[in-house]
């Protein structure tokens, strides 16, 4: 990591170790908006680290993006960071203006399809969108859609949508919208340099970063929590099968920060589909693996509301079905594969 | 708790010229072998290939050309394991030379002893055994009980090895020997020698493994004599040398590419349009071993600087050999076939081949369970 984002990971760590509390979860997880610890966010420029300053970002990288995103997984932020990010992105690529204030995205689930239809001199938005994250509570949803003139960005404030609240399993709100002829702040087509399905895969992209965070939280808090608790008369760290089960979680925590990685890395040189199926895939099974081990290594206290174990846990549940989940990008990276042919693996693999 | 250190490695253009030209080597070289012949791995011995590989510049890239190297990076000789694995070379015959044996000889050797064996050893003409396992040690390296006992010129050699692989078709062996016993200090009087595996008072029984092949061996030592000249480093600092010697041991390629001839061999099976299950296993398994082919690049990366990754080796075989035995696993759940030996598609033989041979991914090199209690020693859990 160079020296900005280590100060950047710094400055993160900081802020949500003192911001973050299991009191502010707790409270997320009953509905209010942590609207004080979003503003620090946008203050810091924590929200917009990879967009242009041109457009009110940063004017880093992804891979400053990533090292952010990590830390709201690590921390588990409830906030819609990576989605701001993601919408923020979108809008900037295809030459649009982006907004102050928190952003969602939609459509989440590969299935949803919305589509923008002239109207006068604007545009109008019509479909249904399921799960998306703070549907409600965001200030702007960025949304990917069809037109007659080809796939689009567009924008649309808060209220546009006929709104059914719902949750996922770590309480964070995953709201189905449905817009009739709603008016558009915003449209373009689709920037020029942006994949086909940019909105999915920058998704994937963002929770593999929330993800392979997360790990690392559950193997720090297992490490921690197994050298202090005594069990038989003497510290669960030094049960032969305790370090064992540590060191399977190490594995897959080091697996997930690195296709993490690489595929923030992939998006900074401009071409990442092959990345980010990788590190969707691989990041998503770690958790579900990683999430085992630590509540294993836990025992009953960690499967209580009162230990924050579970704050992490239930995030890595649901994230990893989230914007395509494995079974998604497994079947489509495998299928690419297989067109190109069995004796292309290899070269295909180190092209890459 | 310590922290992993794995960071993105890049591989600089010399790395991906190499690339180029080992594939275009092994194209010439290798056409026409069978998968099943291909499956084998890094356990194929072949000395012809090995001449070949060596006569190209393929072999001791990195060591200093006045010892027949090529003072190339570890990179671009990393990119050159990476190729030939995955292509189902024949590296057996100087696998162990050009991984272990000639870096070991460069650190601790005499200048003697490195002008008579590094420039053979990059022709590709000497094959070399590893005698470290015992009867009675198999992990437990510094339990073992071979003594080698000054007498005049040399020492003189008793006590069995056990696990040697190729030692009948090898031309030396570098082996552990206790040379002094320090009571109740175990890790203390041991020595490396080369040994010339020719030499008298040396019996080789072979042991053969439950795929019916010969690899392994039990050697015999019985008064056997190894001149003074063959002790590699000082007499005692054996324990420091081996574990060195380790570490070259479990950073490469050979630790997640194991079994990458199944997978091809599974996608030629279900060929260019898969149905759903197929694609979602192959998909999977390419995003496990692209993550694993990182994490390995990196280790490299860190040796290439001068850095000390032994650790991170140690979670790239763990996590690598799990990947490379769980693949016979997951196309047997997929496919259901037989795995065959002799007869059968080409593709049950080399199913059946892996299928036998995987359990030994995670016994060779250290147990996943001595690799597992070093990651949890870096945890700070022992």
């Amino acid at each position: 990591m160079n020296d900005t984002r280590t100060l950047l990971a710094d400055t993160c760590a900081r802020l949500f170790t003192d911001q973050v509390t299991p009191a502010l979860i707790e409270s997320a997880e009953k509905g209010a908006w942590p609207a004080a610890l979003w503003q620090m966010l946008e203050e810091n420029g924590l929200t917009l680290p990879q967009i242009p300053e041109s457009r009110g970002g940063a004017g880093g990288a992804w891979g400053d993006a990533q090292v952010v995103l990590a830390a709201c997984g690590r921390f588990a932020v409830p906030l819609p960071v990576a989605e701001t990010m993601i919408g923020a992105w979108l809008l900037s690529e295809s030459g649009l203006d982006v907004p102050l204030g928190p952003l969602t995205v939609a459509p989440v689930r590969p299935a949803d399809r919305l589509s923008l239809t002239r109207a006068g001199a604007g545009w109008v938005l019509d479909g249904v969108a399921g799960r998306v994250p703070w549907g409600a509570a965001a200030g702007h949803v960025v949304v990917a859609a069809d037109s007659d003139d080809g796939p689009m960005i567009g924008l649309v404030a808060r209220g546009s949508a006929k709104c059914e609240p719902d949750v996922n399993l770590a309480l964070e709100p995953r709201d189905t919208l449905g817009w009739s002829g709603a008016p558009v702040v915003t449209a373009a087509l689709v920037g020029a340099g942006l994949p086909t399905d940019a909105l999915r895969s920058a998704g994937a992209l963002a929770r593999s970063a929330q993800m392979a965070g997360g790990l690392e939280f559950l193997l720090s808090q297992s490490v921690k929590y197994v050298t202090e608790r005594v069990q038989f008369g003497r510290p669960l760290a030094s049960f032969q099968v305790i370090q064992h089960q540590l060191a399977l979680l190490a594995g897959h925590t080091a697996a997930a920060g690195m296709a993490a990685q690489r595929a923030f890395a992939a998006m900074d040189e401009g071409d990442a589909g092959f990345e980010i199926a990788c590190a969707k895939i691989r990041t998503g099974e770690a958790s579900g693996l990683g999430a085992g081990i630590a509540h294993q290594c836990h025992g009953a206290i960690g499967f209580t509301y009162e230990h924050s174990l579970h704050f992490v846990t239930r995030r890595l549940w649901s994230w990893r079905a989230e914007f395509g989940a494995e079974v998604y990008w497994a079947a489509l990276l495998g299928r690419e594969v297989a067109a190109r042919g069995a004796d292309a693996l290899w070269p295909y693999l180190t092209s890459r | 708790m310590a922290t992993f250190n794995f960071q993105l490695g890049k591989l600089p253009p010399e790395a991906q010229k190499v690339r180029a030209e080992i594939r275009d080597f092994l194209a010439r070289t290798l056409g026409g072998t069978s998968a099943t012949k291909r499956a084998l791995s890094w356990g194929g011995f072949d000395r012809d290939f090995s001449r070949r590989l060596g006569e190209a510049g393929f072999i001791g890239m990195t060591w200093p050309k006045k010892y027949g190297g090529h003072e190339r990076s570890a990179l671009e000789r990393y990119v050159v394991l990476e190729e030939t694995l995955a292509a189902g070379a024949p590296t057996s015959a100087h696998w162990v030379a050009d991984r272990q044996s000639g870096p070991l000889l460069l650190r601790f050797g005499t200048e003697e002893q490195r002008q008579r064996f590094l420039p053979r050893i990059t022709k590709g003409e000497l094959a070399f055994a590893i005698g470290m396992s015992e009867p009675d040690s198999g992990s437990d390296l510094a339990s073992i009980r071979t003594r080698a006992e000054r007498v005049e010129g040399g020492y003189r050699v008793n006590g069995t090895k056990i696990w040697t692989s190729n030692a009948h078709i090898s031309d030396y062996a570098i082996a552990l020997f206790r040379t002094k016993v320090v009571p109740d200090k175990k890790h203390e009087g041991l020595s490396q020698f080369l040994v010339d595996l020719k030499s008298e008072g040396i019996g080789i029984r072979p042991i053969i493994d439950l795929a019916g092949g010969h690899d392994f061996n039990e050697v015999h030592f019985q008064n056997a004599f190894v001149p003074d000249d063959m002790l590699v480093g000082k007499d005692g600092d054996g324990w420091k040398q081996v574990t060195t010697e380790l570490a070259f041991e479990r950073s490469g390629p050979e630790r997640y590419l194991s079994s990458i001839r199944l997978i091809i061999e599974l996608i030629r099976e279900v060929g260019a349009e898969p149905g759903e299950r197929a694609a979602v296993v192959i998909g999977r398994l390419t995003a496990h071993m692209a993550t694993l082919r990182q994490m390995s690049l990196s280790v490299a990366g860190m040796l290439q600087a001068g850095q000390n990754p032994n650790l991170e080796a140690a979670v790239v075989k763990d996590v690598g050999t799990s990947f490379e035995q769980e693949i016979p696993e997951v196309v047997h759940a997929l496919l259901g076939v037989e795995p065959r030996l002799g007869s059968g598609s080409q593709f049950e033989r080399v199913f059946g081949y892996l299928v036998e041979h995987a359990p030994s991914f995670s016994l060779r090199g250290g147990t996943r369970e001595v690799l597992r209690g070093i990651i949890a020693r870096g945890l700070g859990l022992r």
